[in-house]
């Protein structure tokens, strides 16, 4: 996807129903400790390209775990490990003598709760860009322009660029922190339960969003809200103990589970 | 309460005597009434004497507030010297000192709260920067002059100012790990997501989240070290002529006070309350200054 | 929100940097190695000064340590005609002011913290609370000054005659109180101590108050305790090793403090039985006979001597004050 984009240097509205299936990234034989405590219990998973993958289970379950292995958040607290391999574009990411940084401008995440920087709205954007590139001035308008509109958000800030982001609406924060992460152009985007700390409004904008983003960028998306998984995602995992109990399409997992594990937990039985 | 009622003994135990009861309760609220009283007391006390104090430097000080004050030097007694040489000393030394001080202080902090975690080593360093902070600072003066001037043969205003900034480091320390402790994870572990390194997330990030409570650290430390007067009797030793030159001994407006104000002279004496005058509100302003500047914004 | 140009919007072109391969140690490792080092280096750099502290003191104090022995310790002469020079005398000083300050001032500073923690009405405490930590402000040399041109002939002429009158005729008392009322000396610089000082022990007395979870406070109020039992037998008790933490505290601000003892103390370098009597701090010494102290002279050394005692004294209090306040480092 990534040659067709330089080819034509505009993302492609349609997948390429061939491209789409292929991973994004492939999680195999993956294992993750606190310590001595084995969070993650060999984990193989397929996250393709361009589609949005939900991950649901009880709290605990270890799906919060996968998300920060796959940006390495976990390297921040001494004594979390993970062994096996996550692979990005054949790479293992989770190998030693990987540029974290590179690593965590190609999948981006956007956590729970809003994160604005204490900084102004433009100064939010911009500071993940220049992490990475050296822009002009009017480049790097236009890519805050350009990622603000991406996150729904260009039509009620763009007269208050200058103020600072903490005088938003918790919603409004949370797309900011989604075109903040979208600015830095990832490939894969990691949503942390996005919308836990949202009003059901401003919840349903962040879904739209996410319906929208798919077309450009894979979806990773940890939800503890059973019908969100529904609404948005294309593939559904479920997490219980550290395992990955079953992986499927969304329509499949919450119609016809093959195990009973799942189908308790949709119904609502534990969790 | 049915204290008037005797009850019989039954599910609620035993019934109490109400007239201990109320015996009791008077004596209870005696002794609160005097223990509130007294506190009370404590507190008019604490507050009679700020206010006696700025009395008294208002009455003896401001009469003698004039232009030249401002616009001389000191002088002998009885020339109508100024004290322009001590503000100037002191401005320049307190400024020096903030400016050496301030990024040391800070990185120690950022130390304690970033790198050291919980080990020994940063325990001893957090340990070592919270005893420096209430060091008497009559050893830091005497400690400078043993570094500073005893072996280059002089007293000096660059040696004031590292005296001062000796004591500005561990203000600062302290606000700044203080600061950066209370910022949550989740804005660093923002950061880090975008692909931030560490020193950018904590630098563009962290401090700018922090900024409010640093500056009132670094104000706090300005305040007081402008009214330091022990360590720059060692240091910089005061000068009675004008002079700006960091390597010769310098005017500072404490020191100037504590000549002026046990001299004999009545024009020193009065120029001693303008100086105490000055530097008493100077520093109360920056206090002021920082406890706004701190006000938690909701 | 469904507006449709949106996904049309074009994305900026892919630059080359962004396919850059992932292993690859680079981008910001050395800023962070550099950063981390200044971090690090800055860390040493307080323990170094402490380290310089006690060796400089240490070191230029060690032509007294060696003439005089231990014997400097318990000697009270301070002769500089003969060359002989004790520290017992400002020891001695500096230890009777600073508990005798501590004595007034943490009565004084606990009603402070109690009336601003439980009694004072809400809108009342920040004002207030702001005013005392202003008291903790005031440069000490204007506590000096403010002692000498006060207080001095405050208690020379109405303090000092009349206790000494009243306890003419009371046994030990009259030995404590006695002598001419030069309204300096040891009384009058413990009293401005503690002015000093009380505002360090209330802020901090205050502090450790509001640490008491409001549930133990309420379930006492919960069986009609009234609010001074609250504070005996709830906030007191729970507080107990920090309140010593805080006076520690305060009693290591009293011992070395300078400019405003130096004023008032008296400056005589002999022990007098009186409270009124003058004496000296190993501080107003320091400060009262340095300019007299040619470098490299005996004196100087026995002053830099004082100053390293005076060192090993806060630091024990200090760092005792510090393990009561701060128990679990880095918690």
């Amino acid at each position: 996807m990534s040659s067709t984009m330089n080819e034509t240097s505009a993302r492609m509205p349609e997948v390429d129903a061939a491209v789409a299936d292929r991973a994004r990234i492939s999680i195999r034989n993956l294992d993750f400790f606190y310590g001595s405590n084995r969070a993650l219990k060999s984990i193989f998973l397929d996250l393709p390209e361009g589609k949005v993958t939900g991950m649901i289970g009880p709290s605990g379950c270890g799906k919060s775990t996968l998300l920060r292995v796959l940006n390495r958040m976990y390297d921040l607290y001494p004594g979390q490990r993970a062994t096996g391999e996550v692979l990005l574009d054949g790479e293992n990411v989770i190998a030693p003598g990987i540029d974290l940084n590179q690593l965590r401008s190609r999948i981006g995440m956007v956590f729970q709760k809003p994160t604005p920087f204490p900084m102004s709205i433009y100064e939010n954007i911009s500071f993940g860009v220049k992490l990475h590139e050296r822009l002009s001035k009017s480049a790097m308008d236009e890519r805050v322009e350009w990622s603000l509109t991406r996150a729904a958000l260009w039509d009620e800030v763009k007269d208050r660029l200058n103020t600072s982001a903490g005088g938003l609406s918790g919603g409004q924060q949370q797309r900011l922190c989604i075109a903040r992460t979208i600015a830095v152009r990832p490939e894969v985007i990691l949503l942390d339960e996005p919308t836990s700390a949202l009003d059901p409004i401003s919840t349903l904008k962040i879904e739209e969003l996410i319906d929208e983003l798919k077309r450009d960028f894979t979806i990773v998306i940890v939800t503890h809200n059973m019908q969100q998984a529904a609404r948005i995602a294309d593939q559904v995992a479920f997490f219980y103990l550290g395992e990955m109990v079953e992986v499927g399409a969304a329509a499949q997992m919450f119609t016809a589970p093959s195990e009973r594990r799942t189908q308790e937990y949709i119904t609502g039985r534990f969790g | 309460m049915s204290a008037s009622t005797v009850n019989p003994v039954g599910s609620r135990g035993p019934a109490r005597d109400p007239r201990v009861a109320a015996m009791l309760s008077r004596r209870r609220q005696r002794r609160n009434m005097v223990a509130a009283g007294l506190c009370m007391a404590a507190t008019t006390v604490g507050l009679a004497l700020l206010a006696l104090i700025l009395a008294t430097l208002l009455w003896l000080g401001a009469g003698g507030v004039h232009w030249s004050v401002f616009a001389h030097s000191t002088r002998p007694p009885g020339s109508g010297g100024g004290l322009l040489n001590a503000i100037v000393g002191s401005l320049i030394q307190t400024g020096l000192g903030t400016v050496i001080g301030t990024p040391i202080g800070l990185l120690v902090g950022t130390y304690l709260s970033e790198y050291a975690g919980n080990s020994r080593l940063g325990g001893a360093v957090r340990f070592v920067s919270d005893v420096l902070l209430s060091a008497p600072s009559i050893l830091i003066g005497l400690f400078v002059y043993a570094v500073l001037v005893n072996p280059f043969n002089g007293f000096s205003g660059i040696a004031g100012s590292v005296a001062l900034a000796v004591i500005v480091i561990p203000i600062v320390v302290r606000t700044t790990e203080d600061m950066l402790r209370l910022i949550p994870v989740s804005l660093r572990e923002a950061a880090v997501a975008l692909g931030a390194p560490k020193w950018k997330s904590i630098v563009f990030v962290c401090y700018r989240a922090a900024l409010d409570g640093i500056a009132t650290g670094v104000l706090l430390a300005i305040a007081r070290v402008a009214g330091e007067t022990a360590p720059l009797l060692f240091t910089s030793l005061g000068n009675l002529n004008w002079s700006t030159s960091l390597t010769q001994p310098m005017a500072s407006l404490p020191v100037t006070i504590y000549q002026y104000a046990g001299s004999a002279f009545d024009d020193w004496v009065q120029l001693a309350w303008v100086g105490a005058l000055l530097i008493t509100f100077g520093v109360l302003a920056l206090n002021i200054l920082a406890r706004v500047v701190l006000r938690p914004r909701v | 929100m469904d507006d449709p140009t949106v996904s049309s919007t074009a994305a900026p072109p892919l630059t080359g940097a962004r396919k850059m391969p992932l292993r690859r140690a680079g981008s910001g490792a050395v800023g962070d190695r550099v950063f981390a080092a200044l971090a690090y280096a800055a860390g040493m750099l307080v323990l170094v000064l402490l380290g310089g502290i006690i060796l400089s003191l240490l070191i230029g104090g060690l032509p007294a340590f060696r003439a005089f022995g231990p014997h400097f310790l318990v000697d009270a002469n301070w002769d500089p005609v003969q060359q002989q020079y004790g520290a017992a005398v400002p020891i001695y000083g500096t230890l009777i002011t600073s508990v005798l300050a501590l004595l007034i001032a943490v009565p004084l500073a606990f009603g402070i913290a109690f009336w601003l923690t439980e009694l004072a009405p809400a809108w009342l405490r920040r004002p207030v609370g702001t005013a005392v930590e202003l008291l903790a402000a005031v440069p000490s040399i204007i506590y000096g000054m403010w002692g000498f041109f006060m207080i001095v002939p405050f208690m020379s002429s109405y303090v000092q005659p009349f206790v000494i009158d009243g306890l003419a005729d009371v046994p030990v008392l009259s030995d404590l109180f006695q002598g001419p009322p030069f309204g300096t000396g040891i009384a009058t610089a413990a009293l401005i101590l503690a002015v000093m000082v009380i505002p360090f022990i209330a802020a901090t007395m205050r502090d450790v108050f509001q640490t008491v979870p409001a549930v133990f406070k309420e379930s006492a109020y919960g069986v009609g305790c009234t609010t001074w039992e609250v504070m005996r037998s709830i906030v007191i008790p729970y507080t107990r090793v920090s309140v010593m933490g805080g006076i520690m505290l305060g009693l290591g601000r009293a011992l070395g403090e300078t400019m405003a003892v130096t004023f008032v103390i008296g400056n005589t370098n002999r022990i007098s039985p009186s409270l009124f009597g003058p004496g000296n701090t190993i501080a107003s010494l320091v400060a009262l006979e340095f300019p007299e102290s040619p470098a490299g002279s005996l004196k100087l050394a026995s002053l830099l001597a004082l100053g390293f005692i005076l060192f090993v004294i806060s630091f024990i209090v200090l760092a005792i004050s510090r393990l009561l306040l701060r128990p679990r480092a880095g918690a």
